[in-house]
């Protein structure tokens, strides 16, 4: 369909017979003509004789034709759901006849417009354009999941044989078991000296940035294991955090907030970030948030220098942030159990959750914005449904609380308690991880103190006190990258290129909410004060419906009684259909608050009699 | 003319004439008011007239109306054959009045042709004003040109619809060239156009030449004209006698004699019963199917009460049956009908017999029998219900003498389901009667019937609770076979006694059996106790602890916490529901690798729940505190009353007086309800309601055109369009531009050629001929202004 053949176009022919001598170039016909021309086509002339003086066939004759034809070797035939091909004349049939399949559920996958929401009746033009639109939709999530194809990695994924627990797989069975190349990303780095390290995959998952409590600061490109940078900042170091590219990475130090290059220069001091705990970078904002010991939550624009917006949590000391990359709603949690939900734009939080007990040691938010794994000090690990309604899915006491956790891009969920690393799974890429039994297991030499799974790659780096640890995770990364977006493999060139590309599609701070695809409604409230005030100019409302006119009629029955009679009934007909609509609604509500009801207490025989 | 010229000479000179002896009068009739000449007196009428004259002469002589003097007018006195004259002055000169007299001569003849033709023209109306005719010109000039131009609008129309224009319009055309020419000299050469060449001959079509093919002169031949005009008749003459007999029915049932239709239905009874007669002849089954649809229509008659005399025709003959014999027979006629209709037919069969002992024994047979045969198979369980209440009555009405005792069982169970103690109290009451008022009726038929009933078969009878509701059945049918053969005298103390034993055994028993039976269907097992029960079998089991397992918890908290402290109800819910949702205990991990920390504490599990209690007391104020919190913020973004009240006004005012309530109410407006806040179910939650004005500022706040709604725009606007989101070849279909102009070439504006009309010099015409493209409301407004 998009690269339609053109056979007869490409080789003019004259230029077929100069190939000729060298060799017959192959024609689409001649793969099944050779052994057709016989059995199928009335090719000599004689046979052709032969059938002309044969009656004419009846129609349905054509069908046992066909089936000749159809003797002919068939094509080795996809196991997708294909119609029957189409045989043209010469007997050779297209292998892959219509449009390319695309699959129904894929393509679901890719609609936007929400057609469960009931649409007031519309007018023929804005019917024709809403129709549209819809086509409009349809095609490009048609065209989207047709794409899909190209996505040809698969995930990679941790089976036991029957009945063993992939828990009891160790790294070093994983190691032997993978490839020399994947066996080579495992790896530990034994940092006794400057304490217990974090770290930091830069978005791209090739770089890996990290800082230890004790100053020591550098950064990696892990894959090679080719050093970048390293330094000593003489200061405790108590976050690091790659900025857009791998260029620059952020270190909140003991004092103030400081910016490096890749080559360990350092290129800013922001005063205005002092004390800094945390660090989360939001990519496509270009916003560097910072929380404080101070209790505030800082914006930094990396693109321009400024700080956005400086916001009071109120809530003592912030040391557990993490970013909703759905949506870049900044996740912090405090110390009385709840989580707080922050953007820019407003002053204060954009939700409150109770989630525990007693203090939230740690939140992470997964890729698609939809499930928050927090922990507490209550030991106990939940998972939280972001979808409005903010209600706990499933909850698991663990015997130390988890200090750390974090959730991969396919949505596997790790959790640091003490010097373990336990790793949960789910069914798919779009299910909660369930927490019954973990999916890997690990024990490190020191106590965990920073969890970070690397993008595009089943890596988990885990920073602790004795360095740190890339272990292999099977099934966690994204298989496939998006060349344009995030390529591991890019080089400086496109480094380059990509950056002028993201600073140009920066996204404003302020559109930071908690449903990016609000912004796609329209702002209702303005355009009814709007609407309000033409109304008000103009001294009367020009949408509204024209009161009924009756019209006028002839032979004396257009007399002013009838006029009246005429006005009321129209009149008596809209107040009857107002009151049967009210009245079908309350119904309705009353259904619904009857199936709400939970039954109380149980059912009697007496209930009968109950008036 | 020069005859027009004498007769108007003559007038002037009558005129003067007039004017002089109007004159002579005047000096002659000042002094006395006598008319004194022999000629007024021929003429009395014109005295008054003259009067007048003379009135206005003399007002004339002031010199305030001297114009009118000018007006012709004759004298009455000189009437003479030469002079023409009208009858008074007052009125004018008519043609006619000339012409009268020349009517007899024909010399005339010419004179009054020319006449005619003074009087048949017309003087000019005047010439409009120039703004007025300016006016029209323009009006006439818009609705030509707007009808000229009107044969664009489909093409405007289509244009604007268009996703995309490309400029300039017009293609160049393809050049057409004869199929002949486009042959010549060319050979198939591949394969497939010999195969195409092949097939064409071989199915005769004409390669060459574009003529038909001999198929296609073979169905042109198909039928011939007379076979054609044969079928047409035949189908011409069908719909002819269908178009009859439909006139026809419709006639016939517009009479309203009802006599006719009486006779009609007579007749048509007759025949259906004659050719029921035949059938029962011919084809037995066939009028055994027919004498189904007369049962039917027994059925539906006993359904209804067609005939029974309560329609509004009948009551109205109930009235005037006291009198009027005629009534009284219609309303008798009509019942014989109903009895007629209702009555069975007697179809003769084998199970005779067997169904009058049935009806013997029907009485003794208890109601329960009827009502469960009736309902047989059913699964509905309000019939269970029904059939279980009546077998709980069957075991009461057995013994009806103690009537203290029995209830008892009965409240027992009430008690223990429901946990309220007055309303059982009142249904035990209603109950009690109920039952009391039962068991009287039955004990009435028993003795009516005298047939005391077996005390086996009663201990079969009582035993029913306890089975299950289908061997109920199948019990109470062998029962009663059992009843209609044997013919058994027992005492019903004895019953009694058995009965009151089988009570005490089965009091404690009895609730569960009770619950048992009424819950009989499959669905309705789930009561909420079990549903409890299921709840607590998952939380023991350690499985995951997902949030119907709260909620079910909620539930069954919540009711107790009502009865205890029914007031702040839905203060606690919420606290409760929070204190559910962060003390429950979910089930701990059982790791593999466990904290080498924790592995020397693992056996101290004391410990841990110690912990555990610890931090539950711990929490308590982080829940108050949140609940306060999120109280504040609810009331913070409640819309406010404003309170209007001045302190004084229209009363005492002062230190420590305050308006009275009344005043106040009076003048406070209230806020409106907002909408509920999203987070009104969710007690963990405080959902900030303040909007984003920042965010606000970038969305779409007019609705563009044709859209009247904003949920009509959204759907538009919400698929993405850039690359981020779509394939290429999507981003460049759903943002193609939608003009587009090929550079260097001159874009000339569209004409009528271009678009398939002719030529701009007959634009009615072509109007006309597109008539079918133009809207309807543009046809309309063609026609008025072709009007």
């Amino acid at each position: 369909m998009e690269t339609a053949p053109a056979p007869g176009k490409d080789v003019p022919p004259k230029k077929d017979k100069l190939q000729a001598k060298r060799k017959k170039p192959r024609r689409y016909w001649e793969e099944e003509s050779t052994p057709t021309a016989t059995g199928a086509s009335p090719g000599p002339p004689a046979k052709k004789r032969n059938q002309e003086f044969r009656p004419q066939r009846p129609k349905n004759s054509g069908v046992s034709k066909k089936s000749r034809i159809s003797k002919t070797p068939q094509v080795p035939r996809k196991a997708r759901d294909q119609k029957k091909p189409q045989r043209s004349l010469s007997g050779a049939q297209d292998p892959f006849p219509g449009p390319a399949p695309a699959p129904v559920e894929e393509a679901q996958k890719f609609r936007r417009i929400d057609k469960s929401k009931k649409i007031p009746h519309s007018k023929t033009k804005t019917r024709s354009k809403l129709e549209v639109a819809e086509a409009e939709e349809e095609e490009a999530s048609v065209r989207a999941a047709r794409s899909e194809l190209l996505l040809v990695e698969e995930p990679g994924f941790l089976e036991g044989e029957d009945g063993e627990d992939t828990a009891k797989i160790l790294q070093t069975d994983i190691v032997e078991a993978v490839d020399i190349a994947s066996a080579a990303k495992h790896f530990n780095l034994n940092l006794r000296q400057f304490g217990p390290y974090r770290l930091n995959y830069s978005q791209t998952g090739r770089h890996l940035a990290f800082g230890g409590r004790r100053g020591h600061v550098a950064a990696l490109d892990w894959v090679t294991k080719k050093l970048t940078c390293e330094i000593n900042v003489m200061e405790a170091v108590r976050d690091i955090q790659f900025l857009h590219s791998e260029t620059l990475f952020a270190v909140a130090q003991n004092r103030w907030l400081y910016i490096y290059d890749n080559q360990g220069i350092e290129l800013h001091c922001i005063r205005r970030c002092d004390r800094v705990t945390r660090l989360e970078f939001l990519p496509f904002h270009f916003l560097l948030a910072t929380a404080s010991e101070t209790g505030f939550l800082t914006y930094l624009d990396v693109s321009v220098g400024k700080i956005v917006a400086a916001l009071n949590a109120r809530a003592g000391r912030l040391s557990v942030m993490a970013q909703n990359p759905y949506n870049a709603v900044i996740h912090l949690g405090h110390s009385n159990g709840t989580v707080s939900l922050w953007s820019p734009a407003v002053k204060e939080p954009l939700a409150k959750i109770l989630c525990h007990r007693g203090a939230v040691r740690a939140v992470a938010v997964d890729s698609t914005g939809t499930y928050m794994a927090t922990s507490g000090l209550d030991h106990q690990l939940k998972i939280f449904d972001l979808r409005g309604t903010f209600q706990p899915l499933s909850a698991r006491t663990l015997p130390q609380g988890a200090g750390h956790v974090a959730f991969s891009q396919r949505g596997l969920l790790v959790a640091g308690m003490g010097d373990v690393v336990n790793i949960w799974a789910g069914q798919g890429k779009a299910s909660p991880p369930s927490l019954e039994q973990p999916y890997l297991t690990h024990r490190l030499s020191g106590h965990v103190h920073d969890l970070q799974f690397c993008s595009f790659e089943d890596v988990l780096g885990v920073g602790h006190s004795g360095g740190i640890t890339s272990m292999l995770v099977p099934g966690a990364a994204e298989p496939n990258f998006d060349g344009l977006e995030n390529n591991p493999y890019r080089s400086r060139k496109q480094r380059q290129e990509w950056e002028v590309k993201a600073l140009l599609e920066k996204v404003p701070a302020e559109l930071i909410c908690l449903d990016p695809r609000a912004l796609a409604e329209v702002d209702v409230i303005s355009l009814e004060q709007a609407k309000k005030e033409r109304i008000e100019r103009l001294g009367y409302d020009p949408d509204a419906k024209a009161p009924f006119q009756p019209k006028l009629k002839q032979k004396g029955r257009s007399s002013t009684a009838s006029l009246v009679k005429r006005k009321k009934k129209v009149m008596d007909k809209e107040h009857r259909d107002k009151v049967r609509q009210s009245l079908e609604q309350q119904q309705k509500q009353q259904q619904k608050q009857e199936k709400a009801k939970p039954t109380g207490a149980r059912p009697s025989a007496l209930d009968r009699f109950v008036r | 003319m020069c005859e027009k010229q004498a007769t108007a000479m003559n007038v002037t000179q009558a005129a003067e004439g007039l004017l002089a002896l109007s004159q002579q009068e005047e000096l002659v009739d000042l002094p006395s008011n006598h008319p004194l000449s022999a000629s007024e007196d021929e003429e009395d009428g014109d005295g008054e007239r003259k009067h007048q004259k003379l009135l206005e002469t003399i007002s004339s002589l002031n010199g305030t109306n001297r114009w009118k003097l000018t007006e012709r007018s004759e004298a009455s006195l000189k009437v003479s054959e030469f002079n023409v004259t009208s009858k008074g002055s007052g009125e004018k000169l008519a043609i006619s009045d000339l012409l009268g007299p020349a009517k007899a001569s024909s010399s005339l003849d010419t004179v009054k042709k020319q006449l005619n033709r003074v009087k048949s023209k017309k003087t000019l109306e005047l010439p409009l004003n120039k703004e007025e005719a300016e006016r029209i010109h323009r009006e006439v000039a818009f609705n030509k040109t707007s009808q000229i131009l009107s044969k664009w609008d489909p093409i405007v129309l289509n244009n604007r619809q268009a996703e995309q224009l490309v400029f300039p319009m017009e293609k160049e055309p393809p050049a057409y060239v004869p199929i002949e020419h486009a042959f010549h000299g060319w050979k198939a050469t591949t394969p497939l156009e010999q195969e195409v060449f092949n097939l064409l001959n071989k199915n005769k079509q004409p390669v060459t030449d574009p003529l038909l093919t001999p198929m296609e002169k073979a169905s042109l031949k198909a039928m011939s004209l007379e076979e054609a005009k044969m079928r047409r008749a035949e189908l011409q003459r069908a719909r002819a006698l269908q178009s009859y007999y439909e006139a026809r029915a419709r006639r016939e049932k517009k009479i309203k004699s009802k006599k006719y239709h009486k006779i009609v239905k007579k007749g048509k009874a007759k025949k259906a019963l004659k050719d029921f007669e035949q059938l029962q002849k011919v084809d037995p089954n066939a009028a055994l199917e027919e004498l189904e649809k007369f049962e039917k229509a027994r059925m539906m008659e006993r359904m209804s009460l067609k005939h029974q005399n309560s329609g509004k025709w009948a009551k109205s003959k109930a009235i005037m049956a006291k009198y009027d014999l005629e009534a009284r027979q219609a309303m008798q006629e009509q019942l014989a009908k109903n009895k007629e209709l209702t009555q069975k037919l007697q179809v003769i069969s084998e199970s005779e017999g067997e169904e009058g002992e049935a009806e013997e024994d029907e009485p003794l047979v208890p109601d329960t029998v009827n009502e469960v045969q009736m309902n047989g198979g059913g699964t509905n369980p309000w019939m269970f219900r029904k059939c279980n209440g009546d077998a709980k009555e069957g075991e009461i009405q057995a013994d009806p003498e103690d009537p203290e005792q029995l209830p008892e069982p009965v409240a027992h169970e009430f008690s223990e389901s429901e946990e309220d103690e007055r309303p059982v109290e009142e249904e035990e009451v209603l109950l009690q009667e109920f039952e009391e008022k039962r068991s009287f009726r039955k004990r009435s038929e028993l003795n009516h019937n005298a047939k005391p009933v077996d005390s086996q078969e009663t201990k079969a009878f009582i035993s029913l609770p306890d089975s299950n509701c289908q061997e109920v059945l199948s019990e109470l049918r062998v029962l009663s076979q059992k009843l209609s053969k044997k013919n058994h005298q027992s005492q019903k103390q004895k019953v009694n006694s058995v009965v009151a034993t089988l009570q005490v055994q089965r009091e404690e028993p009895a609730p569960e059996e009770e619950e048992s039976l009424l819950l009989q269907k499959p669905e309705r097992v789930q009561t909420m106790e079990e549903l409890e029960q299921l709840g607590k079998e998952e939380y023991s089991e350690n499985k995951d602890l997902t949030r119907p397992v709260l909620e079910r918890e909620q539930i069954e908290r919540t009711p107790r916490n009502q009865l205890d402290a029914p007031k702040e109800k839905r203060k606690k819910e919420q606290m409760i529901d929070l204190q559910n949702l962060l003390t429950t205990k979910s089930p701990s991990v059982k790791s593999l690798a466990v904290p080498t920390a924790i592995e020397e504490l693992e056996d101290e599990v004391d410990r841990d729940q110690k912990q555990m209690i610890k931090e539950a007391f711990a929490g308590d104020d982080v829940i108050r505190e949140f609940l306060k919190e999120k109280r504040e913020a609810v009331k913070a973004n409640k819309p406010r009353d404003v309170d209007l009240t001045l302190p004084g006004w229209g009363e005492w005012g002062g230190v420590g007086l305050k308006p009275s309530a009344k005043k106040r109410r009076r003048f406070l407006i209230k806020a409106r309800e907002g909408p509920p806040r999203k987070d009104k179910n969710l007690p963990n939650v405080i959902i900030n309601e303040k909007r984003n004005i920042h965010a606000a500022a970038h969305q779409v706040r007019v609705l563009p055109y044709p859209f009247t709604h904003h949920q009509q725009f959204e759907r538009t606007i919400q698929n993405p369009i850039g690359s981020t989101w779509n394939t290429q070849r999507a981003v460049q279909k759903l943002t193609t531009p939608k003009v587009i102009t090929k550079p260097g070439h001159i874009i000339k504006p569209i004409k009528a050629e271009d678009v398939g009309y002719c030529s701009s010099k007959s634009d009615l015409s072509v109007i006309q001929n597109n008539g079918k493209q133009l809207s309807r409301h543009q046809q309309k407004k063609l026609k008025k202004n072709s009007d």
